[in-house]
């Protein structure tokens, strides 16, 4: 089973429609820690205010995640999804995340190289760096296209699976054993996306 | 790189597609479902589906297309036309669009913006201006007035302070639209758009005018648009997003190209 957890940040019918479409049978939208522990693999959506991950908390899905995280079960970030697996982010600096990665999410900046910078971060941009050990980035050839809409993003570290530019690089993606995140939508980005999901319920 | 972006729009009515991008081999009206996902396979960026009917008796029918049209369409998909409430913006979410577009709803009552945003997200709500210069005024461009009703009523706001307000109340991106340059195939209202462009940080979609490639690569050059809708143009010689984005990459405009 796989579960897709609604904390009521944003839309889930893509990212459930896009799991289904790749073939996986049994995709649960839920909200219960009992479900997460139970699930064969984890997926954090999320798009909107990192405020919204306080009710992560409030559930008690912090503590699931964490042991969810330890016992190897595959789980995936998206988007605010992914920032939640940091230390936090400058945009709601009372609610912590879960610090499975460290660094903490900031905004883009006002000015890059000189030049005004627009926030968000709309559009179509190219994964760069990326990891050859990834194996949620299996098959994903440098350059290719993904689909994004943020005006948060995570520092570039050691766990980073690839980088975008834009303001300077950020991490696209980020991979360190069973959990892993993307700042990108992939249930968005036509068959790199597609491929990126194919990878995570293959696993 | 972060690409600019070519939506392909689709004027949907009672379930059908009756203007708007077409392919030369079609020449009459099409099936949403079916011209959407031609259009993500040959590159498009994204979708736009305009309901130009927008009728109360029409919705059942529009959450139907919305629904099978987005099955399966794993590109950004927006639907827009009609939309006056949260409420109505949330049945169109279910049944699958991403951003809703919102135009006299929104100019009626802006509070609109904000209220869709909260439960999805600012990314979600895209205002849509319909905009005309001001003949004979001292700055034509920046007196130019939004109007509303499909274009029908004039509202006495200036184009470039209402997409500003819309920003701060909380739009993902504004759609502006040439009244003056659509239908016309001479190209976007690049002035207009730029002046938008420069006003709000969020990102500006130029619509109205799109006859070749060239324009495109001026609107994002000259008009500093992050993203252009094509409509009609695929009427008129460009046979598809793959065909019109290699021309205007060529240009030197930063493109996804697909594979």
């Amino acid at each position: 089973m796989i579960a897709v957890i609604d904390y009521k940040a944003g839309n889930l019918t893509s990212v459930v429609k896009a799991l289904r479409y790749l073939g996986a049978q049994d995709v649960v939208v839920t909200q219960s820690p009992e479900d997460v522990r139970r699930a064969d693999k984890v997926v954090l959506p999320g798009v909107g205010h990192f405020q919204a991950t306080q009710l992560l908390h409030d559930l008690c899905l912090t503590k699931t995640t964490r042991e969810a995280a330890a016992k190897g079960t595959p789980f995936l970030g998206i988007c605010v999804g992914l920032q939640w697996l940091y230390e936090g982010s400058t945009e709601a600096p009372e609610t912590p995340g879960l610090a499975h990665f460290a660094g903490a999410c900031e905004r883009f900046p006002a000015m890059f190289d000189g030049d005004e910078l627009k926030s968000p971060h709309v559009g179509w941009n190219s994964l760069e760096d990326i990891r050859p050990d990834s194996r949620l980035l299996a098959g994903v050839a440098p350059g290719s296209f993904v689909y994004y809409t943020h005006s948060w993003r995570a520092p570039v570290s050691a766990d980073t699976a690839a980088t975008t530019n834009y303001g300077g690089a950020f991490t696209a993606a980020v991979e360190r054993g069973n959990v892993m995140g993307v700042q990108f939508h992939p249930e968005k980005s036509a068959e790199t996306g597609l491929r990126v999901l194919k990878n995570f319920l293959e696993l | 790189m972060l690409t600019k972006r070519i939506i392909a729009c689709l004027d949907v009515r009672a379930g059908r597609v009756v203007k708007g991008i077409q392919f030369v081999d079609i020449v009459d009206a099409g099936d949403p479902a079916e011209l959407a996902h031609r259009h993500a396979a040959a590159g498009a960026d994204e979708i736009v589906l305009l309901d130009i009917t927008a009728t109360h008796e029409g919705r059942g029918t529009l959450l139907d297309t919305v629904k099978r049209t987005a099955a399966n369409l794993f590109v950004p998909f927006t639907v827009g036309g009609g939309i006056r409430s949260a409420e109505e913006a949330a049945a169109v979410f279910d049944a699958g669009a991403d951003k809703v577009s919102i135009n006299s709803a929104a100019i009626a009552r802006p509070e609109l913006i904000g209220e869709i945003g909260s439960s999805f997200g600012a990314q979600a709500v895209i205002v849509a201006i319909d905009a005309r210069r001001v003949k004979g005024a001292s700055d034509p461009v920046g007196e130019a007035e939004v109007y509303v009703s499909g274009g029908r009523k004039p509202t006495g706001r200036r184009v470039v302070e209402w997409a500003r307000e819309a920003e701060q109340r909380g739009a993902g991106e504004i759609l502006l639209t040439s009244m003056d340059c659509d239908g016309t195939r001479d190209g976007f209202d690049c002035e207009l758009t730029r002046r938008v462009s420069e006003a709000v940080q969020i990102p500006v979609i130029a619509s109205g005018g799109a006859g070749n490639a060239r324009h495109f690569a001026e609107v994002f050059k000259a008009g500093k648009a992050d993203a252009a809708l094509a409509a009609s143009i695929f009427h008129f010689g460009i046979t598809d997003s793959r065909a019109l984005k290699a021309e205007v990459a060529a240009a030197g405009v930063p493109m996804r190209l697909p594979c």
